[in-house]
């Protein structure tokens, strides 16, 4: 397919290039532009980090997963391009040097572009934006006090035009493999059912790099920007599937916090910049993240075949272990997450706390009238075939009096619901206990009692 | 003076514009070609059919190369010819390469290596210690034993006996820059190979022996890694010998990059150890006699394992004097990887063992924990297991000077404090040093050269046998270079490691560059001063000692010139202005099968306080502070010792934490990229990281009077695992007994068996 997009401010126009190619490879084996590290090529190390800017704004993203055709009509920023046209260092690249934040140097690009997206957005959360970076050698000390060092500086004019609103404007219609409208997609789907549907491609990104697959047939989600909507009303949050993790991190912030701060681990900055909404459901992994606390809040979601159209409840659309209730030729449009009455705890469980996969991942939507639990949603990640609620701790809890004891009686409920694996991540018993825990920290939270880590200062 | 300055990493400003160039950014001829391995799918077995019909047919795919193809020798290992480059019959481990594919993209040879049809008529695999001591399967015959006075009796008549047993894991290096080697065909067959190595000279010797040419046939270069850690002293030979094979093959370039999940699958890592003890105390928890068992798994093959349990061993003291002791080690062979060296090669293992004990003593003893090590802290004059008079010991000063610094006492009863009053959230504390024994064991690699040319404008050019691999090497040995001659760092410049300029190199590693490279260095410069400053005196008449190199000039009694002049001059009057230099550490003399006599010249100290917060629902846990005190002699470069101080902290932390390498039954490594193996993240980073270094010169002539500082800085991680440990057991009366990497799975664990004991 025709691929046309900025890189460092040079205009690329590439005719017939394959749209399964990645811009890591493009970038290093046809550019020679070898900035741009290779260091695990499925999204995990951050060393091929970029910056990527259209009228919303520049955002950091994983070269390894992205594919050309994500690009089109957008602004490529790779670290060739960060330093001043004449050579100035951009102000996080002077601050690495001076505060000794590389050592063998092959994360410090990916580093410099995390922090200078940061800088350009006026992002300070440092820890978070480089949580999918990965350095073995500084212990990141020194890569901190750079970030700080470097804050204050003003953004050098040669990247204030990637600034929201400034950025190059999306192009309409681009052909069948890269649709403008949720129509055109519907049609092309329909046309070719089989089509590989490509949103973010944090998940499709490894079947090429790593499982080597052959995809004869793709089409693109990105430039459907009719499904990258997010409307808030008093009832509901209604999120269009190609909405953004990191999107909707923020847009769930002031609504479901717990939800949010959840979300904030969620991978890493570059991984949520890609990854969206839909794909996260639509994948069906027993271990994403998003489903449990959706299905903990009761959220719908919205498919579409052709111009059919019809709504599910989000843990309906679970079948089995791969299986989802998505027919050929089916996508997925929204979601809508009701705001109505609430109390959501959502408790995420991995090895390390940033950029991992949930060993567990609980959601806690339990309801307290009059000391007594009015209503119970749980649902979990981690701990079955697919993401799956917990019915029988659900009813155990269901009228009784909100306090240890019954807790502590609706704890055996959990083997009824659960016969969760041992894999790498945690032992069978280990994800059982943590998640019967998981509730009674739900509890202690209410109650006030700290159960956190994170929130404990030095 | 450019010494002790701390000047930023010399490549940093490459580094942060993405110029630094890596193996895999050097451009390469149009023609160059790409190979992967093809790797065993069974742990163990006997290759009955190797079908590479549908390989050889991949598009792309220029020539396929099994065992029988090999023009000489089938072998990549560092030590005892064991370990073939691809396997010959029978495989040994999941992942060990069978064959390898040559094809024009490196994707188009990674699709084609996964087409191979093989059948393997599988053999029970040895996997774990408990099955390689079922089967005797290990390396040496059977364990090696040291010992120093009689522990048996000591601990008999002891009045505490206190025994125990732990895991510890292995830890995979992950440098960022994976392995990578590139080998460009020269006239007359040689080779030039560039290689992401720790240790050119065994690259060089080992593509050598496989195109059967003598050494000086082959060239090594290598820049800089991108990270190595002891990942790249041995592991790049398969890459650098398969580029050299297939480019002799082919008569083109070849280079060959792992991709990561191949990398964390084909390459070894540091060795897991299991550790069992039993110790004698008296009444005031003085130690009288300790029995120390060392299993070590070592994998298929024998690698760099010896010299790694060696250093175990030779680290079971830690920084306490232990007058009756007996260390058993196991080198046991399974059907794994084969571990390699790391950071510590051993000496991480061996010490985590004592911390250990000293962990569990002062619990069933209720003694305060540092209280205890500071009683059985060495004294000078007293000897180490291995007879070694201990002569610079620093850390009853350093750790006093520590609590203060981290106002520890105070932070003790806060959290004490603390863990009274929350049931759900514990803290922990934990104080813990660090002794490392500075040389290679095996004695002939305590070796370094180097080549320095002054030329005719000026600028120096400095080269030597150590490589860079992100600990700022160059820069402290340029630093050096420009302190002899007195000019500013700009005229000098290091270049590229390579076997054509200094030969029969040891690998960069044992934290020895500096200390050797220096000092070689130093060496070569000295005499191309020497023979400027003879020149000078003989044509001017002022006496050598009036002559002085400084602040870019040279002072010739009460005439300047500028160091550029005095080249010109000197090279008009035909002064060589090139030397070599060559340095050997002094003092050491080392019994390996006696394990007797002095193989350190001397030891860095370091020691580290660290505070934890663990969640007893889940076993989550973060650190939330760190206090660091290290000797590094009198620093080179202070900035770049606090990072390495700094990073192995972290490293160290990552490897007693979130680091897991999970094996399954069958001997498939699961854990094998950076979806499944976690190292630290920038959160992971102690909240309050606070880094000095301890001031004082070293007490033997070293470059400098500095000290290495490459491996021991790691060990300081292990105080995070001790303050966990201490979280875990304000959760009850029992003793935690942790395993390592400390998991929140294992907390967790450990805190329910506390509990309820």
């Amino acid at each position: 397919m025709d691929i046309t997009f900025l890189l460092n401010g040079e205009s690329v126009e590439l005719t017939d290039a394959d749209p399964t190619r990645t811009a890591l490879d493009f970038l290093r084996e046809t550019k020679g532009l070898t900035g741009t590290k290779e260091g695990c090529n499925e999204g995990d190390c951050g060393a091929c980090t970029v910056m990527v800017s259209d009228r919303d704004g520049t955002r950091t993203l994983n070269a390894c997963v992205l594919l050309l055709p994500q690009l089109q009509g957008k602004a490529l920023t790779t670290i060739e391009g960060l330093a001043a046209p004449d050579g100035t260092p951009h102000p996080v690249q002077q601050a690495l040097v001076d505060h000794h934040g590389s050592q063998c140097g092959f994360c410090t690009p990916g580093i410099a572009l995390s922090l200078a997206a940061g800088h350009l957005n006026f992002d300070n959360d440092y820890k978070t934006l480089l949580a999918g970076n990965l350095c073995r050698c500084t212990g990141y000390a020194p890569i901190l006090k750079a970030a700080e060092h470097a804050a204050s500086a003003p953004v050098p004019d040669h990247l204030t035009q990637l600034r929201a609103g400034q950025g190059p404007a999306a192009r309409a219609e681009e052909g069948p493999a890269l649709p403008g409208s949720a129509d055109a997609l519907a049609h092309a789907l329909m046309d070719r059912p089989h089509a590989t549907l490509v949103a973010g491609a944090t998940d499709v990104g490894l079947w090429l790099t790593k499982q080597l697959r052959t995809l004869p047939d793709v089409i693109f989600m990105n430039n459907v920007k009719d499904l990258q909507g997010i409307d808030i009303t008093d009832a509901n949050i209604h999120v269009g599937a190609g909405v953004s993790i990191e999107r909707l991190r923020l847009a769930l912030a002031p609504h479901f916090p717990s939800f949010a701060e959840m979300l904030r681990r969620f991978a890493s900055t570059q991984v949520r910049n890609a990854a969206t909404i839909g794909g996260n459901l639509a994948n069906g992994s027993p271990i994403g993240d998003t489903p449990p606390p959706l299905i903990a809040l009761g959220a719908t979601l919205h498919l579409r075949r052709g111009d059919h159209r019809r709504t599910l409840p989000v843990q309906d659309f679970f079948i089995d272990y791969g299986k989802q209730d998505r027919q050929a030729g089916e996508f997925i449009e929204a979601v809508t997450i009701p705001r109505d009455h609430n109390n959501l705890r959502v408790y995420k469980l991995s090895k390390r706390f940033d950029q991992d996969i949930s060993a567990v991942l609980g959601a806690f939507n339990i309801m307290i009238n009059d000391g007594k639990v009015q209503s119970a949603r749980i649902a979990f990640g981690g701990m079955a075939a697919t993401p799956k609620r917990a019915l029988h701790v659900e009813n155990a809890l269901l009228n009784q009096p909100w306090t240890r004891e019954t807790v502590l009686a609706a704890l055996p409920a959990f083997a009824q619901d659960f016969t969760p694996m041992t894999d790498m991540r945690a032992s069978a018993d280990y994800r059982l206990v943590a998640a019967q825990n998981m509730l009674t920290r739900a509890y202690l939270d209410d109650q006030g009692i700290a159960t956190s880590v994170q929130a404990v200062m030095p | 003076m450019t010494q002790r300055r701390p000047l930023p990493h010399d490549a940093a400003p490459l580094h942060v514009t993405g110029a630094a160039r890596y193996v895999d950014d050097i451009p390469t001829p149009a023609t160059c070609l790409h190979i992967a391995f093809g790797l065993s799918p069974s742990a163990r077995g006997v290759i009955t059919r190797l079908d590479l019909s549908a390989v050889r047919q991949a598009s792309g795919v220029v020539q396929v190369i099994t065992a029988a193809d090999l023009p000489f020798s089938n072998d990549v290992s560092p030590s005892i010819h064991d370990e073939p480059l691809l396997a010959q019959g029978e495989v040994f481990y999941h992942g060990q390469p069978i064959f390898a594919v040559v094809a024009t993209t490196h994707l188009a040879a990674r699709k084609a290596a996964r087409l191979a049809d093989v059948d393997i008529d599988t053999r029970d695999a040895i996997l774990t210690i408990d099955q390689a001591l079922k089967a005797n399967s290990r390396f040496e015959g059977g364990p090696v034993v040291w010992s120093q006075g009689d522990a048996d009796a000591a601990i008999s008549t002891a009045t505490h006996v206190i025994e125990g047993a732990f895991e510890m894991g292995g830890q995979e290096h992950f440098y960022l820059e994976g392995q990578a080697a590139l080998a460009l065909p020269q006239e007359d067959g040689d080779m030039l190979v560039h290689s992401s190595t720790q240790h050119p000279t065994e690259i060089q010797h080992k593509v050598a022996e496989a195109i059967g040419l003598p050494m000086h046939a082959v060239r090594v270069e290598i820049r800089r890694m991108g990270g190595g850690f002891g990942g790249k002293e041995s592991q790049g030979n398969a890459l650098a010998v398969i580029c050299a094979i297939a480019a002799r093959a082919t008569g083109c370039p070849c280079k060959m990059r792992y991709d990561r999940d191949d990398d964390m699958v084909i390459t070894g890592k540091r060795h897991d150890f299991r550790i069992k003890y039993r110790v004698g105390l008296d009444d005031q928890g003085h130690i009288q006699g300790i029995d120390f068992t060392h299993f070590a798994r070592c994998g298929w093959a024998q690698d760099l394992s010896l010299p790694v349990a060696d250093r175990a061993m030779l680290h079971a003291d830690n920084a306490y004097h232990l007058p009756n002791v007996r260390i058993e080690s196991h080198r046991l062979k399974t059907n794994t990887a084969s571990a390699t060296a790391f950071r510590g090669f051993g000496g991480p293992q061996g010490m985590l063992g004592i911390e250990r004990v000293m962990d569990h003593v002062a619990h069933a003893l209720s003694m305060d924990p540092t209280e205890l090590r500071r009683r059985n802290f060495y004294r000078n004059g007293q000897q180490t297991p291995y007879g070694q008079t201990i002569e610079d010991f620093e850390l009853q000063d350093m750790v006093a000077e520590l609590l203060k610094r981290s106002d520890y006492e105070k932070r003790r009863a806060a959290v004490d404090a603390w863990n009274a009053t929350n049931d759900v959230l514990k803290k922990g504390l934990a104080l813990s040093p660090v002794k490392f024994g500075i040389s290679f064991t095996l004695t002939h690699l305590n070796q370094a050269g180097a080549l320095v040319h002054v030329y005719q404008d000026g600028s120096v050019m400095v080269n030597h046998g150590g490589t860079e691999m992100g600990q700022g090497l160059f820069q402290k040995v340029a630093q050096v270079a420009a302190n002899v001659f007195g000019v500013g760092m700009d005229s000098i410049k290091i270049t590229a490691t390579d076997t054509a300029k200094v030969p029969n190199t040891s690998a960069t590693a044992a934290s020895s560059g500096s200390d050797l490279n220096g000092m070689a260095v130093k060496l070569a410069c000295d005499t191309i001063k020497g023979r400027i400053v003879r020149f000078l005196s003989e044509t001017s008449g002022v006496s050598a000692g009036d002559i002085r190199f400084e602040d870019g000039n040279v002072q010739v009694g009460s005439k300047a010139l500028t160091f550029a002049e005095v080249a010109q001059i000197a090279y008009q009057a035909r002064v060589s202005l090139s030397a070599t230099g060559f340095y050997k550490t002094p003092k050491l003399a080392w019994d390996r099968v006696k394990g007797q006599g002095r193989p350190f010249f001397y030891f860095a100290y370091g020691v580290a306080a660290t505070e934890v917060v663990i969640d007893t629902l889940t076993g989550e846990n973060r650190i939330l502070r760190a206090d660091v005190l290290h000797d590094a002699g009198a620093s080179l470069n202070p900035a770049l010792d606090i990072g390495q101080i700094e990073g192995g902290y972290v490293q160290g932390a990552g490897w007693l934490t979130t680091e897991e390498l999970v094996w399954d039954d069958q001997g498939r490594l699961r854990s094998h990229a950076p979806s499944t193996y976690k190292i630290p993240t920038a959160s992971d980073a102690p909240d309050v990281f606070n880094v000095a270094l301890w001031d004082g010169e070293n007490r033997e002539d070293t470059i400098y009077r500095s000290k290495a500082v490459g491996e021991p800085p790691f060990m300081l991680g292990i105080s995070a695992f001790l303050a966990l440990s201490d979280a875990v057991a304000a959760c009850g009366m029992g003793y935690p007994d942790l395993d390592a990497p400390a998991t929140p799975e294992r907390i967790l664990m450990a805190a329910n068996r506390v509990r309820v004991t």
